[in-house]
């Protein structure tokens, strides 16, 4: 039945979204980090979507299909009391933008929501269609 | 006889069939609302239901004298019409349109999520309504059947 193929579908997206919303804590929670004796500190992570073909051209899902790094330069904290300040008294933290993954995150939660919201509503439909008849 | 009986249940139950394409295809939109590059798509849902409902009556061969192309897609009654394209019988014949897009965006997204929001709900209204149609019908027929 052509309409069994929108959990598929729905449901590749509710998981895409989920792993960008893990990105985007990790990201969060890695914010205020800062970079271990070899000077590299974290480097903020963002999910890169593809769109999957499923079993006709009127199903397209959606997966990660990779995670980059940005290169953006790290943040430079001059502050000499720090224990893992170098020899200028910088210290390199993250270049996580937290307001950057604050929209992200709410992006992610609206498209989750919507995604969910579909798949209650072909379940609704599809049980209303075998009630036909009746 | 039979015909009679049924060319009102044939006439809904094809549009059911459409409808649940449609519901497919907005599922996708949604989905990929975040893909960069993804173009949306969508089913002329009037062209597509009379593709549908062409291919069934048999009119293209009295029509023969008709300038417009017939519903098989052939201009001359002595050409042979192509068959239907899709892989699953549905009626979209494997010809999906765009949507219209609103907003031009970084990524090259195409997709309006506000708009396939109520697409996927008034399509979802047009379907439940013609459940309750083919229900009518079908009660219809039996409760003439059986005589009450």
């Amino acid at each position: 039945m052509s309409m069994f193929s929108i959990f598929n579908v729905s449901g590749s997206a509710v998981s895409a979204q989920s792993q960008r919303l893990n990105v985007v804590a990790s990201n969060l929670a890695n914010a205020d980090a800062v970079a271990g004796p070899d000077g590299q500190a974290y480097k903020s992570r963002q999910v890169i979507f593809e769109t999957v073909p499923m079993e006709s051209p009127a199903s397209s899902g959606v997966k990660v299909s990779s995670i980059k790094e940005s290169n953006e330069p790290f943040k430079r904290v001059h502050n000499p009391m720090h224990p893992a300040a170098d020899a200028e008294g910088y210290v390199t933290q993250s270049n996580v933008n937290p307001v950057e993954e604050m929209v992200n995150m709410i992006s992610a939660s609206r498209s989750y929501q919507n995604n969910v919201e579909v798949m209650n509503t072909a379940k609704t439909l599809l049980l209303k269609t075998l009630q036909m008849g009746q | 006889m039979f015909a009679n009986l049924t060319n009102a249940l044939d006439f809904q139950s094809k549009a059911l069939v459409l409808r649940a394409e449609r519901q497919r295809v907005i599922a996708s939109n949604i989905a990929n609302a975040d893909t960069p590059g993804y173009t949306g798509r969508d089913i002329n849902f009037k062209q597509a239901m009379g593709q549908a409902m062409g291919e069934s009556s048999g009119l293209t061969l009295a029509s023969s004298t008709s300038q417009s192309m017939s519903p098989a897609g052939t201009t001359h009654t002595r050409h042979i019409p192509l068959p239907s394209s899709t892989a699953d019988g549905s009626g979209a014949n494997g010809k999906l349109d765009y949507t219209v897009q609103t907003q031009p965006a970084m990524d090259g997204n195409s997709v309006d999520l506000d708009r396939e929001r109520a697409s996927f709900v008034d399509n979802s209204v047009r379907y439940e309504a013609t459940l309750r149609f083919i229900n009518g019908s079908s009660r219809t027929i039996l409760s003439a059947i059986q005589g009450q």
